[in-house]
């Protein structure tokens, strides 16, 4: 049955509407997103964000409460898991303990049916570079030998869409560097559709053609890490994606292509593509790395955002740059990164203009909590 | 408050550790014996209780002599095959009640432990405790309680009545007539009644810790539900099953109680037998101890096969 439908055109995997709720609590709410074939995508979101269980609906583990989900025309919704082209690369492996390393590898093929199953499990062991332990049983093998196994396990399979649960998670940080690598490298060798569910945004940003950033059951935001990083459409997103600078101000008015904004009594611009309100409240954005830091108002370039009044509190150098703590007259305490380039590092008790280009400024919805996502942050990284 | 006693238990650390480094060559040959005086009180039990009665029996098997005269080890192994062209009837029958009575259990305990383990829920642990607790009770007033259960004007015998099954047991030899007790079908369902706990306890403990993340595994590739029994839950839960089997099996060969209880004198089996020429027959000591000895080593030459058959070494 499986075979039937790998063998129809049209790939990219659709949601509509999906939704999930557990008693009265909806942990999936009213998702819609569109996977490109071929495409490496990254649900990314704190734990408890919804995004395994919209994973399990994908796989068929769990049934949804309302939606569907399509795979190129066909809908899937109501296929049971072992009729969908769809494998999983679950999050502690679930490698069958009595099987070996051949046998676990080969478990999709047989259940289809297939015949000879040598040829294709030497291939594939081949490419995640196992050969040499075929006859080992899992618990005889490291962590990241598991991993290599539950991902060839799952890919021998060919399947339409593969699933990989925080497939990274139970791995040391280096190992974990180098596994990422290695599946971006698999997935462009074997050009398959992967959807990836992480809590680590560097994870999801090193591999993912495409994030949707979920919270609270819902994708707040789908774009190129690039795009979610330098336009973040919310607080949470802003927060949870790298670290943000945000300063709650109003606007006073649209030049052209610009929005003017009255902050803290300091007068900024943002651009109209990057600012997503044209009136009322507005939380202006910027990125650590892109403040710079002035000791006297006269070094600031004049087109330049600027916000005066600021002491540092901490400076810590980390080699490549220096990271400044500065806290505003109105007691918010602002990041600032400054690079390496040989420049003076500045004392805490220094007091500080912030200025930075209008360019990098971003623009979001005043009527939201500040500081959504920044906590989860540092939950997850833990 | 939490601060106080921190200094103390900084200044207290370095002194035991003083301390340690002073009595080390004192206290290492007190280290290396400390196993051996452990072990001691297992092996003074296993020697009084296990090794000296095997011996006891073995050496009994070829002595003569009666109780009066007392017995001498004159190495007569002709005991054995008196024993063996004596008793050979009720040894088969041991065994093939034994193996009845375990392949029953087995039948009735794979659902209902599967069922407990891994559908009930919350349940779980009530369940379990409802399989063990009637073990609270006598083990022989259980038994006679089945006299009742399986008596002639009882309800069982009545349904089965209604229904003629009794007529199909009789026609296959299992029961005589409209009665139950005092037949074959009698003594092996109050062995299987009697053991069903011992098989369920090693079976629920290996379907118990199956992570249910491989019965999902296995969904996602491709198997039926049918396909992950076979291939994932029935391969986990096989240490399971060969230890209760076993647990059943052992204790059941030498159980006698049953069939006392609940059979008839063509239901005599090999317990039955040790038990009257060792306390009824004077002259009895050398031909109990010839088919006790014989029964150990048939029993043990079963389990080794089976257990090599069965191929469960690395997952037990």
């Amino acid at each position: 049955m499986a075979e039937r439908q790998a063998g129809q055109a049209g790939g990219d995997l659709r949601l509509v509407n999906l939704t999930k709720r557990f008693g009265g609590f909806t942990a999936v709410d009213d998702i819609a997103l569109t996977v490109a074939e071929g495409s490496f995508f990254a649900l990314l979101g704190a734990s408890g964000c919804g995004k395994t269980t919209t994973l399990r609906m994908v796989s068929g583990l769990e049934d949804p409460s309302g939606g569907q989900i399509f795979l190129g025309d066909a809908d899937i919704t109501d296929h049971k898991p072992f009729q969908r082209p769809v494998n999983t690369v679950f999050q502690n492996y679930a490698l069958f303990p009595h099987l070996d390393v051949t046998e676990n590898v080969a478990f999709g093929l047989r259940r289809r049916g297939v015949k000879d199953v040598r040829e294709p499990v030497g291939a594939m062991l081949d490419l995640v570079e196992l050969g040499h332990l075929a006859r080992r049983k899992p618990t005889q093998l490291s962590g990241g030998q598991q991993q290599r196994v539950a991902l060839a396990r799952a890919l021998i399979n060919q399947p339409r869409v593969l699933l990989l649960d925080e497939p990274l998670g139970a791995l040391d940080l280096k190992l974990r560097r180098q596994m990422q690598i290695e599946l971006k490298r698999i997935q462009t060798e074997v050009g398959l559709t992967f959807v990836h569910v992480t809590h680590d945004q560097e994870e999801a940003m090193t591999m993912a053609d495409t994030i949707g950033v979920m919270n609270a059951g819902r994708i707040e935001q789908l774009g190129s890490p690039a795009d979610l990083y330098e336009h973040p459409a919310s607080t949470f997103v802003a927060n949870f994606l790298g670290r943000s600078n945000l300063v709650v101000g109003t606007v006073t008015g649209v030049d052209g292509d610009v929005v003017a904004v009255e902050a803290r009594g300091g007068r900024l611009t943002i651009p109209t593509q990057s600012c997503r309100v044209t009136s009322g409240t507005v939380i202006v954005g910027v990125r650590p790395e892109k403040v710079r830091i002035a000791k006297s108002v006269d070094d600031v370039p004049h087109d330049h955002n600027v916000l005066p009044g600021g002491v540092i509190t901490d400076a810590s150098f980390i080699g490549v740059s220096t990271q400044y703590l500065v806290r505003m007259g109105w007691g918010e305490e602002l990041a600032v990164f400054e690079q390496n380039t040989g420049a003076e590092i500045l004392r805490p008790g220094t007091e500080v203009t912030l200025h930075w280009h209008p360019e990098q400024t971003f623009g979001l919805d005043g009527a939201q909590d500040i500081e959504a996502g920044a906590d989860v942050d540092e939950e997850a990284a833990t | 408050m939490s601060a106080a006693p921190a200094p103390a238990g900084i200044a207290e650390a370095p002194v035991p550790s003083t301390e340690d480094h002073d009595r080390r060559p004192v206290g290492r040959p007190r280290r290396r014996l400390l196993p051996y005086l452990l072990l001691l009180p297992g092996i003074a039990w296993l020697v009084l209780f296990f090794l000296v009665p095997i011996l006891s029996s073995v050496s009994g098997s070829v002595q003569t002599g009666s109780l009066d005269t007392g017995f001498v080890l004159a190495w007569r192994w002709a005991n054995y095959s008196d024993a063996l062209t004596q008793y050979h009837a009720e040894l088969l029958r041991s065994l093939l009640y034994s193996l009845l009575c375990t392949v029953g259990c087995l039948i009735l305990a794979y659902p209902l432990t599967y069922f407990i383990a891994l559908r009930s829920g919350r349940w779980k642990n009530l369940l379990i405790a409802l399989v063990v607790v009637p073990s609270f009770t006598s083990f022989l007033i259980r038994t006679i309680a089945w006299k009742t259960i399986l008596s002639d004007n009882g309800f069982v015998v009545h349904v089965l009545n209604v229904l003629h099954i009794t007529n199909v047991l009789s026609a296959v030899g299992l029961t005589q007539g409209d009665h139950v007790l005092a037949s074959p079908a009698a003594v092996v369902c109050g062995m299987i009644y009697n053991f069903l706990p011992f098989t369920v306890l090693p079976l629920y403990v290996s379907l118990e810790k199956i992570n249910p993340g491989l019965l999902e595994a296995a969904r996602d590739l491709y198997c039926t539900p049918f396909g992950t029994f076979r291939r994932v839950t029935l391969p986990l839960s096989m240490p399971g099953v060969v230890g209760g089997t076993l647990l059943t099996f052992i204790p059941a060969v030498g159980d006698y109680i049953n069939a006392q209880l609940l059979g008839n004198p063509n239901t005599t089996v090999i317990g039955q037998k040790i038990e009257d020429l060792f306390l009824r027959n004077p002259l009895g000591y050398p031909l109990g101890s010839a088919i006790s000895v014989v029964m150990m080593v048939v029993v043990l030459a079963i389990v080794m096969t089976y257990i090599r058959r069965a191929g469960t070494e690395d997952l037990l």
